[in-house]
């Protein structure tokens, strides 16, 4: 059962302003319209980015009409942090696929202590079946922490249809000159995250 | 075919379209509208002090012969309602287009506010694009009608067209001499000897748009299953198109006038007429005064406020949603923060310890209202900070009062503050205006304004003497001062509020971390064996220092801290000290 019509896939990509998930999310974009489908992609802006939570939505099939999502409808969650993944869970839906960037990141009443942090997250987030992925300590390997958003994308590519070879040249395309073997690798080490995953499951 | 938000395809349809002049004032979500304009060849484009500024602007080159195109969020528009409501009844020369952003939902807004009510009341027609390809063709097919119809024209947007990014077939543009401008002062005069003929004039004027907008494929009629019409329009469109696939829609690409016929026609089509619509009842209000039938959804009304979704629309009319797994309860909220090393910190820490009452404004800053800093009491608009500032004093005088201190940043200042500032020295007001300069307009992602001196376009420009405007109000208790030092910003705060009986100004500058890598070579701070848990240095609100929930203890991430040292002088312990050595 799905409220949309369209049949398009749904991607919600959910994290903390500044972690770079516009830029994956517009990866994500490039590659399925360089593969014939169209897209929607939909971001927010402004206040929110400053440390607090954002979430981007992407959209792709044959047609796509909405472009935002609603609870029990997204096709891949994909978490740049872990209390993120909790907070967005009602988005996902019945048969959607949970990938979550092992870290936690505190958030302003937590650090001052009028909050706690949400307790045994690696086991609720098992419950329904995430794929966690060390993209922190792969983008370190990679080069540079800030290429984990393209470790978590590799991540989401190992489960989409699309060839390798068409993500890598919208990276290529889109990053600086210097950073792109940097992050062409992150990405692959994202793919394989999930790929070594899967071998031991 | 290329991936453009809304706001670019806008820009791209006007830059096609031959529009030479571009005009704004940053505000989310249109700000990236004038800056892909401006990047564009053949065109000239600038940040105006503010959207008043930059409407009367935009009717000069209009009156010139230009086509230009203006820019800002809903919450401007108010600041330009003044040159907007005359300029319908003078009319364009070359053609005229303002992109008015609203933001359903408040995503990074003080109110929801549907443009649409101004445009009805000024009399200039909207068009409002329903994705990305749409806002590129509604754009220059807003600029055909407006020469045509000699009338300005809205390009009404809300945040999910506007940031939402979808493909594009662009064009080519086309160049457009200027139209001569012919003096004619009962055209460009609105001295009431004029403008009662204009009235008159913009009356014909908007019936030719009325007629216009019946056969304008801007408006579609997509008849299907009898049993139930949709009127909607921009993003609710796509709502609508997935939540109810078998609907009768009339979907308004002009949302005013409205297409009287269309509404007619699809009403005697189907058994029962809805309007969805977002956060406003503009649209079932024209549908309703067209004296057709409206009803309410069978399962619910829509709400009144916020955002629609799919599922909203679904609800609302009875049909099933999808399952949900369950709210996780104890995930902690995770509002917005002033960032590590943010040159406001100090400020709002020191504003609260001296328990001053703290009129503020919009920006970043606007974020040290938020716990623990806590810092500010007020916030209504632009440049309220420094008049309401004014207002409190007024009241308080007389009694015995906890300091009244205002609160701006650079580029408000100059959007507003500044004839706020010129109202209180004028009427010898007294108080306390901090004026925090971080050299940029932060929260929109750092555009040039007067007092940085960069341009929009990077061209050759001055640096706005801050302090010396100041000054020619007439103030003279003035002073700089570096607002990453607490001791200094300690000391100027309690001198300026201990001088009741005139104003003071207090600049605080320094530039926002983000602008520049100010700290990049700098090495973070920690915190040492020394730490007695006491718990102040958390109270800045870093996002850097944490207290470590069982021991009580205050700890840094070093892949957070900046290494501003703000911090440093709040231990009284001497426990925050720099990593000598560990260069980031
Ligand atoms: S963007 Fe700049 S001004 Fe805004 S919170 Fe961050 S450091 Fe402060
Ligand atoms: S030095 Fe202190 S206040 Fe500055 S960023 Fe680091 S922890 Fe935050």
């Amino acid at each position: 059962m799905s409220v949309y019509s369209d049949g398009a896939t749904t991607v919600l990509l959910a994290g903390v302003g500044g972690q770079g998930t516009i830029l994956a999310a517009d990866l994500l974009a490039k590659t399925a319209i360089s593969n014939g489908l169209q897209v929607k992609l939909s971001e927010i802006h402004g206040m929110a980015q400053r440390g607090g939570s954002v979430t981007t939505v992407v959209r792709l099939g044959e047609q796509v009409h909405s472009m935002v999502c609603d609870r029990g409808s997204a096709d891949y969650l994909l978490c740049f942090e872990a209390t993120e993944a909790l907070r967005n869970l009602p988005f996902l839906a019945q048969n959607g696929k949970l990938l979550v960037n092992d870290v936690s990141i505190k958030p302003l009443p937590v650090l001052t202590g009028k909050a706690s942090m949400p307790k045994r997250v690696h086991e609720r987030l098992g419950e329904y079946n995430a794929q966690l992925v060390d993209a922190n300590k792969h983008a370190r390997e990679a080069g540079s922490l800030k290429c984990a958003n393209v470790v978590l994308l590799g991540a989401l590519a190992a489960n989409m249809p699309f060839s390798m070879e068409s993500w890598e040249e919208q990276i290529r395309l889109k990053v600086p000159p210097k950073t792109i073997d940097m992050n062409i690798d992150a990405f692959h080490r994202g793919v394989q995250s999930v790929a070594s995953e899967a071998n031991r499951s | 075919m290329q991936l453009l938000s809304g706001n670019e395809a806008i820009a791209q349809g006007a830059w096609e379209a031959g529009a030479r002049i571009g005009v704004g004032y940053p505000g989310t979500p249109s700000t990236e509208t004038m800056e892909s304009f401006g990047a564009k060849e053949n065109v000239y484009a600038e940040w105006c002090a503010n959207e008043k500024v930059a409407v009367e602007v935009a009717v000069g080159a209009s009156a010139a012969g230009a086509r230009v195109l203006a820019t800002m969020k809903h919450v401007g528009v108010n600041v330009a309602a003044d040159p907007l409501y005359t300029a319908a009844y003078t009319g364009v020369n070359g053609g005229l287009v303002v992109l008015a952003a609203d933001d359903p939902g408040m995503h990074s807004s003080q109110n929801e506010q549907d443009t649409r009510f101004h445009a009805q009341g000024a009399h200039i027609p909207v068009v409002e694009p329903s994705d990305s390809a749409e806002a590129r063709e509604y754009t220059m097919q807003a600029f055909e009608a407006s020469e045509r119809f000699d009338i300005p024209f809205f390009v009404r947007s809300t945040v999910r067209v506007s940031h939402a990014k979808s493909p594009v077939e662009v064009g080519e543009r086309v160049e457009r001499d200027l139209i001569p401008y012919e003096k004619d002062p009962s055209k460009w005069v609105m001295m009431p000897a004029y403008a009662k003929p204009r009235r008159t004039s913009l009356d014909a004027r908007i019936a030719q748009v009325a007629q216009w907008a019946e056969t304008s494929p801007l408006n579609r009629l997509e008849l299907n299953d009898t049993s139930i019409g949709v009127i909607c329009a921009g993003a609710s469109y796509q709502y609508v198109r997935d939540a109810l696939p078998n609907a009768s829609i009339l979907k308004l690409g002009i949302t005013w006038p409205i297409a009287t016929g269309l509404i007619a026609k699809l009403a005697n089509h189907v058994d029962a007429l809805y309007v969805v619509e977002e956060g406003s009842d503009y649209l079932s209000m024209q549908v309703k005064a067209t004296s057709v039938t409206v009803s309410e959804p069978p399962a619910h009304a829509l709400p009144k406020e916020g955002e629609l979704t799919p599922g909203i629309i679904r609800s609302a009319f009875g049909l099933a949603l999808p399952e949900e797994l369950p709210t996780q309860q104890d995930v902690p909220g995770r509002p917005p923060a002033l960032c590590a090393g943010c040159p406001h910190r100090l400020v709002f820490k020191e504003l609260s310890r001296a328990k001053c009452i703290v009129t503020g404004d919009i920006g970043c800053y606007t974020l040290g209202a938020l716990p623990p800093l806590a810092g500010m009491d007020s916030t209504l608009d632009m440049g309220a900070s420094i008049s309401m500032a004014h207002g409190f004093e007024l009241a308080l005088a007389g009694t015995e009062h906890h300091p009244v201190v205002a609160v701006i940043g650079d580029s408000t200042f100059g959007h507003s503050g500044f004839t706020s500032l010129l109202s209180t020295a004028y009427n010898k007001g007294a108080g306390t205006i901090c004026i925090l300069d971080n050299r940029t307009t932060g929260m929109t992602g750092h555009q040039g304004n007067p007092f940085n001196g960069i341009t929009l376009q990077n061209r050759p420009s001055r640096e706005l003497d801050l302090e010396g405007m100041v000054r020619s109000l007439g103030i003279s208790d003035v002073q700089v001062v570096n607002p990453n030092n607490m001791k200094d910003v300690r000391a100027a705060i309690k001198g300026a509020t201990s001088r009741t009986e005139e104003l003071s100004v207090i600049i605080f500058r320094s530039p926002c971390v983000l602008l520049k890598k100010v700290f990049e070579r700098q090495a973070p701070y920690t915190i040492t064996s020394d730490c007695r848990a006491c718990g102040v240095c958390v109270t800045l609100g870093c996002p850097a220092i944490a207290r470590i929930e069982e021991t009580g203890e205050a700890c840094i991430d070093p892949d957070q801290c900046v290494g501003c040292g703000q911090c440093q002088a709040y231990c009284g312990f001497g426990a925050i000290v720099r990593m000598e050595g560990a260069l980031r």
